[in-house]
């Protein structure tokens, strides 16, 4: 009982070293980073403190590309993803037989490696000298003209990143929305068919108002997931996004970092930051709408 | 009014809706099964097969394991697999270990400072690694631990969600339990090992499986940690191959490694449906 | 082995609306525990019965006082050094260990020349079992048990190692009325059968009347009486002690002393000597009342209850503390009540008269 005091910590050291030393102080180390002008990761020397790095990326185009794809594809993926997994876990919540079935099946792409299936949409959307690649078959089914979706124009490409980024984050927002649908006490729906509700105001007026936590839930990690969007690019369109003009704000950090481009941490440390900033911002406009829609019981 | 005929048309009303409801799910399982199938059936066609569909087929009469020969022969996939494994057994391993005595503290121990770390460890949950990955770069390699498995390994230990997933479970352990063992002159660590951790079994596996999952699947830190392929792991053992695999556009071949880098994962999966499924919806994000 | 309690006091910081305060959980607890008794700490929830326990256990540590087994200090040895076996009230069983295992436990706990082999372990384990009788469900788990198994579970457990020292923290509470009449007939037995000083805490006055040897009457961390049951209700030292202990409660009046005579409203009920006069409390134990149509206490009735070889007379009196007064009398008596009221006479050794401040017994 005496030794209590130190007890407590023995059993902590060991997560507060790796926390200390992987988190803390990196957190710490990444703001004076950005802050350090003309640091050289060579000599670990700089010229001095300012705002240079955060000016500098802020004018960096391949920055500015970034910037723009991951919002094209924050605004288009969140929404979308959103509302489709609503709409399977409804779907899926109002049948019995096959059900687990269809629940294993969407869990699928959870668990799989996002680099290794991208590759098969990679060429499932390439267009070669030696085929157009199967989705071209359904475009020019359509009577549309065969194009290249990985190494074609900026909206093919954009349209192949959102579909599969769509198709990665599925699972987590199905299997969270059933589990809020199931969890919806069954005596709500029973009330509401004796007083003769309809079926779309029973949704409306019931079902989205309960889940209506769980909704904004994901959509708040649906933000700050697409935000970080990254691997998928990769896996889509190969390490070099600049040159595809593909990149992602964290891609963007990387380069910086590592690769034929890298060896600037103070740049990357400073789109990390800008990133940061910006998750935090919409965050915090989430949170202050939400407070309207969302209802807590 | 015909009651009969209310009947049947809530009957047709449901059909309908049935109809719809089961297309709609249908359509979407395939669009989630159809990579598997295409990645499955591409790796079982021959690279002369393929090359010469200018129109791709949804099938193939002569299927071939030689692309799997190749995979595992022409580009160092075995390495990256082993390289894997060991990664992933080793960083589960210490974070499992890290994360017991810690979420016991938490849990169970009083402490000067307590409520003050538990604070800070809370508030840590909410940083994106993107902005901690610069540093721990720069550590590394300052360390001249990259291309090394401590290099790999270190940084992917902690993770903040598990200490506080498992602190809560330990906290639901009653305190009657620990006095009891206390009276009986169990000793802290006995009582850890003997009664909480098998108690919190059910916890325990989920995050344990978890972690493997997402450290076979993590690709950033090894991409940026290692340049040697020897210390490659699957996924940027995978984008390696891509970017500069079998020599020629060998995509049947490379199907074969995809395939093989994702069975393990989905076997796990079908094992333990259950236990992901659950674990996830309490709280696990991608990544 | 016996128990002594030395100005045992314990402090407790706690922090209710902003203020901390300090709460003194047992004040000044001085006692001694003779060897071999079963003893029931007795009380209203918060009187300090629990921490007392906890305290004899070694969980917490007194703020002043010392703690004796025997001739032994223990106020400074931990828990697991002081050879107690303690019984909680939820039990404690691990659930995921079987009943046996569950009594092996302490066991294994045994360093260096006390240590077991895994035959005398079996043997002990076995031995425990069989004193509260549940060698059949030794490969069990908790969950499969009821509550009065696991119950049983918990005393072998507790048992398994001989302790000193034997400590029940609310044994019955988690029980249905009929396995709660079965379990306290078990623990007395058990006592006497291993002679271990047994301490228990409960805030039901029958239970701990039943079995218990001594009671320890507690309230606010104050030793209200001690005593054997039948002595400390017979006597009761204090208006608390009296109203505590007795089913159906006993009676509270106002009443005064005038020349000798108890005044309970006009009537004079009882000659009462050695008493100054003044202004009293009256305490009338249900049994105290003889039915007598000249009686000098006089009622308004409200009802009867028939409970076969008793009747419960249920009254009103403008004095009384309560609603009712209730009366217990012999069944003989039934037909001469009747009315609208009922006249008394009151057996003597029945009534007590308390200080209406201090609540202290004067008579």
């Amino acid at each position: 009982m005496k030794n209590n005091k130190f007890k407590g910590w023995l059993y902590l050291l060991p997560a507060l070293l790796f926390l200390a030393v992987f988190m803390i102080y990196p957190l710490i180390d990444v703001f004076i980073y950005s802050f350090e002008e003309g640091y050289n990761s060579a000599s670990q020397t700089s010229f001095g403190v300012g705002l240079y790095n955060y000016s500098y990326v802020l004018h960096d185009p391949y920055f500015l590309q970034a910037l723009k794809n991951t919002f094209i594809l924050v605004m288009i993926t969140v929404p979308l993803s959103t509302l489709i997994s609503l709409l399977i876990s409804v779907g899926l919540s109002s049948i019995k037989p096959l059900r687990n079935l269809f629940q294993t099946v969407y869990f699928l792409p959870y668990v799989t490696n996002t680099l290794a299936v991208g590759m098969v949409f990679m060429i499932l959307f390439q267009k070669t000298p030696y085929t157009d690649g199967l989705a071209n078959l359904i475009v020019t089914f359509f009577g549309g003209e065969a194009v290249d979706f990985i190494d074609g124009p900026y909206w093919a490409k954009m349209f192949v990143l959102c579909f599969y980024t769509i198709w990665v984050v599925m699972p987590f927002k199905i299997l969270v929305l059933t589990s809020a649908l199931a969890s919806v006490n069954k005596n709500y729906y029973n009330a509401a068919k004796v007083d003769g509700t309809g079926a779309f105001r029973t949704f409306t007026r019931i079902t989205l108002p309960m889940i209506s936590p769980t909704m904004f839930y994901l959509i708040i990690t649906g933000f700050i997931g697409a935000f970080k969007a990254y691997s998928d690019a990769v896996a889509l369109f190969g390490t070099d996004l600049n040159a595809k003009e593909m990149n992602t704000i964290v891609g963007y950090v990387y380069d910086m970092l590592y690769g034929n481009s890298g060896g600037y941490p103070s740049y990357a440390s400073a789109a990390a930051i800008i990133l940061f900033a910006i998750v935090l911002t919409i965050t915090c406009i989430n949170l202050t709408v939400s407070k309207k829609y969302v209802h807590y019981s | 009014m015909d009651k009969n005929k209310l009947r049947k048309r809530a009957l047709t009303k449901k059909a309908v809706k049935n109809t719809v409801t089961y297309t709609l799910l249908t359509l979407w399982a395939i669009m989630v099964l159809f990579p598997f199938y295409w990645m499955i059936l591409t790796s079982l066609k021959s690279y002369g097969e393929y090359s010469n569909e200018f129109i791709p087929k949804l099938y193939t009469l002569l299927p071939t394991l030689e692309n799997y020969k190749d995979a595992f022969t022409q580009v160092p996939l075995g390495q990256y697999f082993l390289n894997t494994v060991i990664f992933t057994l080793v960083t589960t391993f210490i974070m499992l270990l890290v994360t017991v005595l810690a979420a016991f503290a938490f849990a169970r121990l009083d402490f000067k400072g307590k409520d003050l770390a538990f604070t800070i460890l809370l508030s840590l949950m909410m940083i994106p690694t993107e902005l901690v990955v610069i540093t721990n770069f720069v550590t590394i390699t300052d360390l001249g631990l990259r291309n090394t498995f401590a290099g790999l390994i270190l940084p992917s230990v902690t993770s903040v969600f598990y200490i506080y997933l498992l602190r809560e479970n330990f906290a639901q352990i009653p305190d009657e339990l620990y006095y009891a063992a206390k009276v009986d002159g169990t000793g802290d660590m006995k009582f850890l090992l003997k009664v909480m951790v098998p108690i919190c079994r059910p916890t325990i596996v989920t995050i344990t499986i978890l972690k493997v999952i997402e450290c076979w699947n993590s690709y950033v830190w090894p991409r940026l940690i290692t340049d040697d392929q020897a210390y490659f792991l699957v996924s940027n053992g995978i984008q390696e191959i891509r970017e500069n695999g079998f020599g020629r556009e060998n995509i049947p071949a490379m199907m074969a490694a995809v395939v093989a880098v994702c069975v393990p994962l989905i076997i796990l999966f079908l094992i333990f449906r259950k236990k992901i499924m659950a674990g996830v919806a309490r709280g696990g994000t991608k990544g | 082995m016996k128990v002594v309690f030395q100005h045992l006091t314990k402090k407790f910081a706690s922090r209710s609306g902003g203020a901390k305060k300090e709460v003194i959980a047992v004040n000044d607890f001085d006692y001694e525990i003779p060897d071999g008794t079963l003893v029931g700490l007795l009380g209203p929830s918060g009187c300090g019965k629990s921490t007392t326990l906890n305290l004899i256990c070694g969980l917490i540590e007194p703020t002043e006082g010392r703690i004796f087994f025997g001739e032994d200090d223990v106020t400074d040895v931990p828990c697991e050094k002081r050879g107690v076996g303690m019984v909680f009230q939820n039990y404690a069983l691990y659930p995921h260990l079987t009943v046996k295992q569950n009594i092996i436990f302490p066991l294994q706990n045994l360093k260096g020349k006390d240590k077991l082999t895994k035959a005398e372990m079996e043997e002990k384990a076995l031995r425990a079992a069989s004193l509260v009788q549940i060698e059949n469900l030794m490969d069990r788990k908790p969950s499969e048990l009821s509550g009065g198994q696991q119950q049983r579970v918990a005393i072998a457990r507790a048992l398994v190692k001989m302790p000193r020292i034997l400590l029940l923290d609310e044994p019955l509470s988690n029980l249905d009325a009929r396995l709660r009449l079965q379990t306290r007939e078990e623990i007395s037995r058990i006592q006497r059968q291993t002679g271990i000083t047994t301490v228990f805490v409960t805030h039901d006055q029958e239970e701990a009347m039943s079995i218990s040897d001594i009671i320890v009457v507690m309230k606010d961390g104050v030793i209200q009486q001690t005593g054997k049951p039948q002595d400390v209700y017979d006597e009761p030292k204090n208006l608390f002690v009296a109203k505590f202990l007795g089913t159906p409660p006993i009676n509270t009046f106002d009443g005064e002393v005038k020349n000798g005579s108890l005044y309970i409203g006009d009537e004079a009920v009882l000659t009462v000597s050695g008493v100054a006069d003044g202004k009293v409390v009256a305490g009338i134990r249900p049994e105290g009342f003889i039915p007598k149509a000249d009686g000098h206490f006089t009622c308004a009735l409200s009802q009867v209850e028939v409970m076969g070889r008793d009747i419960t007379v249920v009254a009103k009196h403008p004095a009384a503390h309560n609603p009712t007064v209730r009366a217990i009398v012999s069944s003989d008596n039934l037909s001469a009540i009747n009315g609208e009221k009922v006249s008394f006479d009151l057996k003597e050794n029945k009534v007590f008269l308390f200080a209406p401040d201090s609540g202290e017994r004067l008579f």
